[in-house]
C-alpha cells in the first residue's frame, strides 16, 4: 500500500504542534498577563469624554483651587464625591456667566436635573474603598489619581487593580506623604522617602502589612 | 417545640412540682415547670433544640463538587477586567445641608404612646430613618428606649399601610375629599355644628388641643369625645376624688427607698414608665455606704414586669387589692374603713411593710395601679400624704392632657348621639374604635348611623371598613406635630422623611374642618408656637427646640395640693373564691395598634415568653382545679359574652384571677396580624373595663398551638447565673471569684497592647423590658421567623 504521508510529515506534525503550543502560550501571556495590565486593557491614560468640557488643568493648575473645594467629602466620607451643581454655581453665578460651555451647568441649577458625569476612576462593587481612611493616613491625591492639575480631560492615571493596591498595602512607607502635603500636586519628598515613610507610618499609626493585606479590609 | 405541643400528658403534675420546691433540691433558677422538675418533655425538647448533625443524605460526590468549584472559578476573574465600566456618576444639584454620604445624621423628635411623648433621636442614613434611640435630653427617656420605640421604625415601612385616600373602598385623593366634603362642612355651620362630632384617643398635643378648641368655638354645638382602651381614666378619677380637681401625679423613684406598688406596673404600663425604670434602677445598684438600696413591695393581680422585680410580692385578685390598701392605710392612721385581711395573700407582711414605710417617711412611695378603681388611687395619695412623701417622691402637677380641662364627652355619650340619629359628621382621629370599643356599646352597629364618617388612620383596619372616607395617616416620623411627656415637657415632633404615601396628619385634617384644606402641618405647628412664644427671637428658640428635642421650660411645676376628701366607704366584697377576669394591655402589642408589627409579634412577652398569640393566663392552682393544661382552648363567658382562647399556665398568677390581654384577634389591617390570638375586647364591658368577677371558664376539648420560647436556651445544669443575698455580698465582695480556663488552646494568645473592650450589663438594673432584644433586631435588621 502506498504511504499517504510524505516522509517529512512527521517533522511537520511535530513542528506544528510545537508552534501551536508556542502560539497558545504567547496568546495566554498576551491575553491573560500583558493585556489586562496594558493601557489598552485598563484604560489608563485614555481621557474620557464628559457631558461638557470641564478642565482641571484650568481650575486646579491655573487657578490653584484646592481639591477639597469641590470634592468636599474625601476627608469625611467613605465615598468620594463629585461636586454638586451648587458648588459650580458658587463661582459661576458671578464668573463667566455668559459662557456657552457652562449652559449645561446653568440649566441644571435652574431645572433641578443633575449633570450625569462619566465615571473615570472606579473599583468593582465587591471592593470597599474608603477615601477618608486613605486621606487621613497620608496617601496623596496624586498617588492614585496622577497629576490632575495637568489634565484638561480627566484620564485614569493608574490601573486601580488589586495588584497595584497591594504594592502600597504591602509597603506603605514607600508611598506615604505628610498629611500637610496630601493635596499637593507635583510633590517631591524632601528626605529619603524610605526614612520619612517609616516615620510617618508609626506616627499615623498605619497598620502593618500583614493587617493591611487581610482580605476583609477591602472585601467586606 | 415538637414534643410538648400536642402531648395529652401536658396536664400539670402539681404534686411533683410542690415536692420539688419543698425539698429544696430543685433548681434555684427555672423558666417553666417542665424545667423545674426536669420532666421527660423538657429533656426531649432540650435535645431537639440543637439536633446532632443531620445526615448528609444528598451529599455531593467529589466529582460534582469539583465541577461546581470549577464553574465558580471561571466566573471569579472576569468581572474586574473591564477597563471602561461605562458607569455614570451623578451628584446632587443642591445637596442637603450637613449630609455626608455614608455617615448618618441624627434628628430629635418624639414618639407618642397613648398620647404621651417619649423623646427620641432618629438616625437618618441618606435621608431615610433607620434606627430610633432615646433622646438623652428628654426627661421621659434620658436616652433609654422601650420596645415600642424600637419597633415603631418598622411601622414606617410597613407595606400594609394605607396609601391612598379611599371613599368607601375606592381610591381617591385629598382634593376629591375636600371638594366633596366642603359643602357638608358648610352645612354644619347652619345649626352651629350640632351634627359634628370628633372622636380622638388620648392626646397631649398642645397644637391639636388648640385646634380642637378653635373648632368647638367655631361650632359651639359640636362635641369632642375621647376614648382610649388603655389610658389613665381610673387615675384621673382617683385624683378627682382626692383633690376635687384634675391633677397628674409624677413620681420620683430615685428618691424613694421603700416602694409599695398596689397593682401598679410602673415599669411598663404608666406614662413615664421608662423614666421610672431608670430611676428605680439607680437605687437598685449596690452603691457605697451613703445610699441605701431600695426595696420594692408589690401586690398585684397578674405577673407583671414590676412584680418580677419585687423584693416582696403577693398575688391577689384585683378586687382584693383595695382591701390590702385599706389595711395599710388603716395602720398608717388614715380612716379607711374596715379591712378584713384574713386569708389575704401578703397579710403576713403588712406589719413589717408599714414599719418600713414609716421609718422612711419622705423617702417612701405608694403608687396605685391604672386598673385599680378611683378609691385605691385616693387611698394611695392619702398614704403618701401621711408618710410625708408629697413634694419628695411624689409631686402633683396640672393635667398634661388638654381633654381634662375641656368639656369632652365619652364614647357612650357618642353612641347615644349616634343612636338618636343626631350625628351628621363624625371625624375619628385614629384609634380604631370599632375594634377597641367595649363590647356592650355595640359601636360597630351604631357607627353607620352617622351620615358621614371620616376616619384618619395608618392602616385600613376594622374602623376603616365602616367609614365613608378613609384618610391615610402619616407616621410620626413623617409629620409635624407636638406632644407632652408624663411630666409636661413638650417636644416638637419633626419629620425625618417626606410622607411616603398620601398621608395627612390630624392637624391637617382638623385644619380642613376649620376652613383651610391646604394647610401644612409645619405651618400649623409653627404658628401655634409662635403665638405662644415670649422669646425675643422666635426663630432661634424654634431652632433650639428642634435641635434639643424639648421646648425648654415646659415641664409642669409641682402644685401644692393636699388630698382633701377622705376615701369613700368600701363597696361590698364578693365571695372570696368567685372567679375574676382581668384585662391587660398586651406586653408587646399594647392595645392592638402594633398587631401588624412582626418584630413585636415575634418578641417573646417578658414573663410568659409567648409569641405571635395571646393566651388566657391562669394560675397553676386554678389549672389543677379545672383540669386545664397548656394550649387547651377554653371558652370564657363574662357578663353574657363569650370568647375562646388558649390557656397558658402562668406561675405567679393569683389563684382566682384569669388574665386576658388586649390587642389580638384582629380581623383587618395587614397580613402579619391575621390569625393571631383571640379578641379580648369582645367580652370587655364599659362598666368594668379592667376586672370583674363572675367569669365562667369551660373547656372546649380543642387544642391550639402556642409558640413560646420559655424552654429555649436551657443552661442544662451549668452554673452560669449566680445569685446571692445583698448582705452576703456586702460582707464578701469576692463571693464570685473570677474563673480562669486552664485548658490548652491551639490559637496564639490574644494581645491587647492599648485597650481591651468588654460589655457589662448591670443585672441589678435590668428589669427585663426586652428593649435590647428589639434594638438588636432593629440595628441588624434580623428577619423574623414566624410562628411555625
Amino acid at each position: 500500500m502506498p504511504q499517504v504521508f510524505r516522509p517529512g510529515a512527521n517533522l511537520f506534525a511535530r513542528l506544528s504542534i510545537a508552534a501551536l503550543v508556542v502560539v497558545l502560550g504567547v496568546g495566554a501571556v498576551v491575553g491573560l498577563v500583558w493585556y489586562p495590565r496594558s493601557d489598552l486593557g485598563t484604560g489608563v491614560n485614555d481621557p474620557i469624554e464628559q457631558p461638557f468640557p470641564y478642565s482641571h488643568a484650568l481650575h486646579v493648575g491655573g487657578l490653584g483651587i484646592d481639591c477639597r473645594y469641590c470634592h468636599a467629602m474625601v476627608e469625611k466620607s467613605s465615598t468620594a464625591d463629585i461636586p454638586s451643581t451648587e458648588t459650580c454655581m458658587s463661582c459661576h453665578s458671578q464668573v463667566a456667566t455668559d459662557r456657552p460651555t457652562l449652559q449645561l451647568v446653568r440649566d441644571s441649577y435652574q431645572n433641578g436635573q443633575p449633570i450625569s458625569w462619566n465615571r473615570v476612576n472606579n473599583v468593582p462593587d465587591f471592593v470597599y474603598f474608603n477615601h477618608e481612611a486613605h486621606v487621613a493616613k497620608g496617601v496623596g491625591c496624586e498617588t492614585c489619581h496622577g497629576r490632575v492639575d495637568t489634565m484638561n480631560v480627566v484620564y485614569k492615571a493608574e490601573t486601580l487593580h488589586m495588584e497595584w493596591c497591594l504594592q502600597c498595602h504591602r509597603n506603605p512607607a514607600e508611598y506615604i506623604r505628610p498629611r500637610a502635603n496630601v493635596f499637593d500636586m507635583g510633590y517631591q519628598p524632601q528626605e529619603d522617602q524610605r526614612a520619612l515613610g517609616e516615620q510617618l507610618v508609626s506616627e499615623y499609626k498605619i497598620a502593618s502589612a500583614v493587617q493591611l493585606t487581610n482580605c476583609s479590609v477591602c472585601h467586606r | 417545640m415538637q414534643s410538648s405541643s400536642n402531648d395529652p400528658k401536658g396536664i400539670l403534675d402539681i404534686k411533683a412540682i410542690r415536692e420539688m420546691v419543698a425539698s429544696g433540691r430543685g433548681k434555684e433558677i427555672w423558666r417553666s415547670f417542665d424545667d423545674l422538675v426536669d420532666s421527660d418533655q423538657f429533656l426531649e425538647f432540650v435535645k431537639d433544640e440543637f439536633p446532632r448533625q443531620a445526615s448528609l443524605a444528598n451529599a455531593l460526590s467529589r466529582r460534582d463538587f469539583l465541577k461546581v468549584l470549577g464553574a465558580s472559578l471561571a466566573f471569579a476573574g472576569l468581572s474586574s477586567c473591564a477597563p471602561r465600566t461605562g458607569e455614570k456618576i451623578v451628584p446632587y444639584v443642591r445637596p442637603p445641608e450637613e449630609l455626608v454620604p455614608g455617615k448618618p445624621l441624627f434628628f430629635a423628635s418624639a414618639m407618642t404612646l397613648d398620647g404621651y411623648a417619649q423623646g427620641i433621636l432618629v438616625r437618618s442614613d441618606m435621608g431615610r430613618p433607620t434606627k430610633i434611640e432615646g433622646n438623652p435630653k428628654h426627661p421621659a427617656t434620658l436616652g433609654a428606649s422601650d420596645i415600642f420605640m424600637q419597633a415603631s421604625i418598622l411601622d414606617l415601612y410597613d407595606p400594609d399601610r394605607a396609601q391612598v385616600v379611599k371613599n368607601q373602598g375606592e381610591a381617591r385623593n385629598w382634593v376629591d375629599f375636600t371638594t366633596a366634603t366642603v359643602p357638608q362642612v358648610a352645612a354644619l355651620g347652619g345649626n352651629k355644628g350640632a351634627g359634628l362630632r370628633i372622636l380622638t384617643e388620648t392626646i397631649t398635643s398642645p397644637t391639636l388641643g388648640d385646634q380642637l378648641r378653635a373648632l368647638l368655638a367655631q361650632y359651639p354645638s359640636a362635641r369632642w369625645h375621647t376614648y382610649s382602651p388603655v389610658g389613665r381614666a381610673e387615675e384621673h378619677a382617683g385624683a378627682a376624688q382626692a383633690f376635687g380637681e384634675p391633677v397628674d401625679a409624677v413620681y420620683q423613684f430615685d428618691r424613694a427607698t421603700i416602694i409599695l406598688s398596689l397593682d401598679a406596673d410602673f415599669m411598663f404600663r404608666t406614662p413615664g414608665s421608662l423614666r421610672y425604670q431608670r430611676d428605680f434602677g439607680l437605687r437598685r445598684q449596690a452603691l457605697p455606704e451613703t445610699e441605701e438600696m431600695n426595696r420594692l413591695y408589690v401586690v398585684e393581680s397578674s405577673l407583671t414586669l414590676t412584680g418580677s422585680n419585687a423584693d416582696h410580692r403577693a398575688a391577689l385578685s384585683a378586687r382584693q387589692v383595695e382591701t390590702f390598701a385599706r389595711a395599710v392605710a388603716g395602720r398608717l392612721g388614715i380612716d379607711a374603713g374596715a379591712a378584713d385581711t384574713a386569708g389575704l395573700p401578703g397579710a403576713n407582711w403588712l406589719d413589717p411593710l408599714v414599719d418600713d414605710l414609716r421609718s422612711h417617711s419622705g423617702a417612701s412611695l405608694v403608687i396605685a395601679g391604672d386598673r385599680q378603681p378611683a378609691a385605691v388611687h385616693a387611698l394611695a395619695y392619702a398614704m403618701n400624704q401621711a408618710l410625708g412623701n408629697i413634694g419628695q417622691t411624689v409631686i402633683f402637677t396640672d393635667p398634661v392632657e388638654p381633654a381634662l380641662t375641656n368639656p369632652v364627652g365619652t364614647l357612650s355619650d357618642l353612641v347615644q348621639d349616634l343612636d338618636a340619629g343626631s350625628v351628621d359628621m363624625l371625624v375619628i382621629l385614629d384609634g380604631n374604635p370599632v375594634y377597641t370599643a367595649p363590647a356592650d356599646l355595640h359601636f360597630a352597629e351604631s357607627l353607620p348611623k352617622a351620615r358621614q364618617v371620616i376616619y384618619l388612620s395608618m392602616y385600613e383596619d376594622e374602623t376603616a371598613a365602616l367609614a365613608h372616607w378613609h384618610i391615610p395617616a402619616t407616621h410620626f416620623l413623617e409629620m409635624w406635630s407636638d406632644a407632652r411627656a408624663y411630666d409636661g415637657t413638650t417636644s416638637i415632633i419633626q419629620p425625618v422623611i417626606d410622607p411616603l404615601y398620601q398621608g395627612k396628619s390630624a392637624h391637617e385634617l382638623v385644619a380642613f374642618l376649620l376652613g383651610q384644606p391646604n394647610a401644612k402641618g409645619y405651618d400649623i405647628v409653627r404658628a401655634y408656637w409662635q403665638a405662644q412664644s415670649q422669646a425675643a427671637n422666635f426663630e432661634q428658640a424654634w431652632q433650639q427646640a428642634l435641635s434639643d428635642g424639648i421646648i425648654a421650660g415646659t415641664a409642669l411645676p409641682p402644685r401644692p395640693v393636699t388630698p382633701t376628701a377622705g376615701p369613700a366607704a368600701p363597696a361590698s366584697s364578693p365571695a372570696a373564691d368567685a372567679l375574676e377576669i382581668l384585662f391587660e394591655p398586651d406586653p408587646t402589642i399594647w392595645d392592638g395598634r402594633f398587631a401588624n408589627n412582626s418584630w413585636l409579634q415575634e418578641l417573646p412577652k417578658p414573663l410568659s415568653k409567648l409569641t405571635w398569640d395571646n393566651a388566657v393566663l391562669v394560675s397553676p392552682i386554678l389549672a389543677e382545679r379545672e383540669g386545664l393544661a397548656d394550649r387547651d382552648v377554653v371558652a370564657l363567658t363574662y357578663r353574657g359574652r363569650t370568647v375562646e382562647g388558649a390557656v397558658m399556665i402562668q406561675p405567679g398568677q393569683p389563684e382566682n384571677s384569669v388574665a386576658v390581654t388586649l390587642g389580638y384577634g384582629r380581623s383587618r389591617g395587614g397580613k402579619v396580624l391575621e390569625g393571631t390570638g383571640y379578641n379580648a375586647y369582645a367580652i370587655r364591658p364599659s362598666e368594668t373595663p379592667w376586672f370583674g368577677d363572675g367569669l365562667e371558664i369551660r373547656k372546649t376539648g380543642r387544642r391550639y398551638d402556642l409558640a413560646t420560647t420559655r424552654d429555649h436556651s436551657s443552661m442544662e445544669g451549668r452554673d452560669l447565673v449566680r445569685t446571692a443575698d445583698y448582705d452576703e455580698f456586702r460582707q464578701n465582695p469576692d463571693l464570685f471569684p473570677h474563673e480562669e480556663s486552664n485548658l490548652p488552646s491551639l490559637y496564639p494568645e490574644d494581645v491587647y497592647p492599648d485597650q481591651a473592650w468588654g460589655v457589662a450589663i448591670i443585672l441589678c438594673s435590668c428589669v427585663g423590658c426586652n428593649a435590647c432584644v428589639l434594638a438588636c433586631q432593629a440595628e441588624n435588621k434580623s428577619p423574623g421567623v414566624g410562628k411555625q
